[in-house]
């Protein structure tokens, strides 16, 4: 088998076993237990109330924006993965433009603080 | 036909019997690993914790999972069917998928990528995926409420973790993760892991991975006073244990990866005899119950966060306080010379 099938055939695999057990245990109930569905039974949980609305409502924008933050952060780390990987063999450049680049998102970063982007009370 | 029997299918088989062994090792692992997380809590309260169910309780965790097979497993009238029986599925499988490239000695690992620690970051950021889709299936407040509370705090801590695997990397200079444990052998042993020279990143990583993992005191999403049980209200049965599984092995791999990044691994805290006559999967084991019985125990001492309080940890100390050590790191290995070539 080749190099990249060895590496990661493996992995497939072992996802595969973990699907199947997972499975099994999600089944498992479905064959076994007793089941007695009743109307009572079936509604959404609300403390005892009958729920009296949809419940995908309308939700705070601070979430989005969290999440919005979020990408931001997340695509820096992940351009920061390779230029750790490599950093020994980039020199004074590699490290400069990185600087530059982190100093440039700190600047983004302040302005989000200053402007309550961060603020949940 | 011989030559695709010794070249394919006997491969496979082996491949097929080393990831179940691996993981009825690992569930086995699991259900004793909760055991002691209720025993350490019932003893940091004076209590004995569960003793009925076999020798001081120790069959408890398989009488759990007895039951749970037997309860009446319950859909929702509301609910989107086939989301809200994926959810769990999602969240138990991928929390398993992560042990596919943890070593745990020299060679012990079902598949040792080359990006190994980069597979571990994806998928734990594919966890969030469980939370919502249960929040958003179940059609029920408290579900909804919870899963979105739930996904702010994941994705917060996500990205400075994500920073503190940075500072490692740049002292590692590889994504392998038996690379990161061979670079932290060296003849100081204990001094020369990573805890040392990078412990403001080692606390960051270990108090954002309880909240990566929804444990106390972030388990906001359970805040069983506000919320019920989060976004697992409406699961029962099997479903609900998947989502407990999934949570614990989670748990699992945030100590597995703390022993990697900031303790060495498999390797001995001194490294010479008698210390290194003793299998490297004895020191992993014991290295990554350690961490799991600091998690207890934070469990045990620490009252629950308040959520403003919770992200404003999250995006004003820990994200500023890693985004600085990482120009610190780079910097001071630059200037010293002491980059990985």
């Amino acid at each position: 088998m080749s190099e990249l099938l060895l590496d990661y055939l493996p992995l497939v695999v072992f996802i595969a076993v973990a699907i199947a057990i997972g499975l099994a245990l999600l089944v498992a109930p479905f064959i076994v237990a007793y089941q007695n569905p009743d109307p009572e039974k079936l509604s959404a949980y609300e403390c005892g109330f009958n729920a009296f609305d949809d419940a995908r409502m309308k939700f705070d924008v601070r979430f989005y924006l969290v999440a919005i933050l979020f990408i931001i952060f997340d695509l820096e780390v992940s351009f920061l993965f390779p230029w750790a990987v490599a950093f020994g063999q980039l020199g004074p450049f590699g490290f400069w433009s990185m600087m530059l680049f982190l100093g440039v998102l700190t600047i983004g970063f302040i302005y989000e603080w200053k402007k309550g982007a961060l603020e949940w009370d | 036909m011989a030559e695709f029997w010794t070249s394919y299918l006997w491969p496979l088989i082996i491949m097929v019997a080393q990831s179940v062994l691996l993981l009825v090792i690992l569930l086995v692992a699991i259900a004793y690993i909760l055991l002691a997380d209720r025993k350490i809590w019932a003893a940091v309260q004076i209590r004995r914790g569960p003793n009925v169910v076999g020798p001081w309780g120790l069959l408890q965790s398989f009488a759990d999972l007895l039951k749970f097979v037997l309860k009446e497993p319950t859909i929702p009238a509301a609910a989107n069917k086939g989301v809200f029986l994926l959810a769990p599925l999602v969240t138990c499988v991928l929390a398993l998928a992560a042990w596919a490239v943890i070593p745990v000695d020299i060679g012990w690992v079902i598949a040792d990528i080359n990006v190994g620690i980069l597979y571990i970051f994806a998928i734990s950021s594919l966890m969030v995926y469980g939370v919502i889709m249960a929040g958003w299936a179940s059609n029920s407040k408290y579900p909804f409420l919870a899963a979105l509370r739930s996904a702010a705090q994941m994705v917060s801590y996500e990205v400075s973790i994500g920073f503190v695997i940075i500072t490692v990397l740049l002292c590692v200079g590889s994504l392998r993760i038996t690379d990161i444990v061979e670079a932290q052998n060296t003849r100081f042993g204990l001094f020369g892991w990573y805890w040392l020279p990078l412990f403001p990143m080692f606390v960051v990583f270990f108090v954002s991975a309880l909240a990566e993992t929804n444990r106390p005191p972030f388990d906001l999403v359970e805040a069983e006073s506000e919320l019920v049980a989060g976004f697992m209200v409406e699961y029962g049965s099997t479903p609900y244990m998947m989502f407990m599984l999934g949570e614990y092995v989670a748990i699992a791999t945030m100590c597995a990866m703390t022993t990697i990044l900031f303790m060495g691994g498999w390797l001995p805290p001194i490294p010479y005899p008698p210390f290194t006559w003793v299998p490297g999967v004895v020191w992993f084991v014991g290295k990554a119950f350690f961490v799991f019985f600091m998690f207890a125990m934070v469990k045990a001492f620490v009252p629950r966060y308040r959520y403003d309080q919770l992200m404003r940890l999250g995006w004003k100390v820990f994200l500023p306080l890693s985004l600085a050590m990482v120009a610190i790191v780079a910097a001071v290995l630059q200037f010293a010379g002491l980059a990985p070539k």
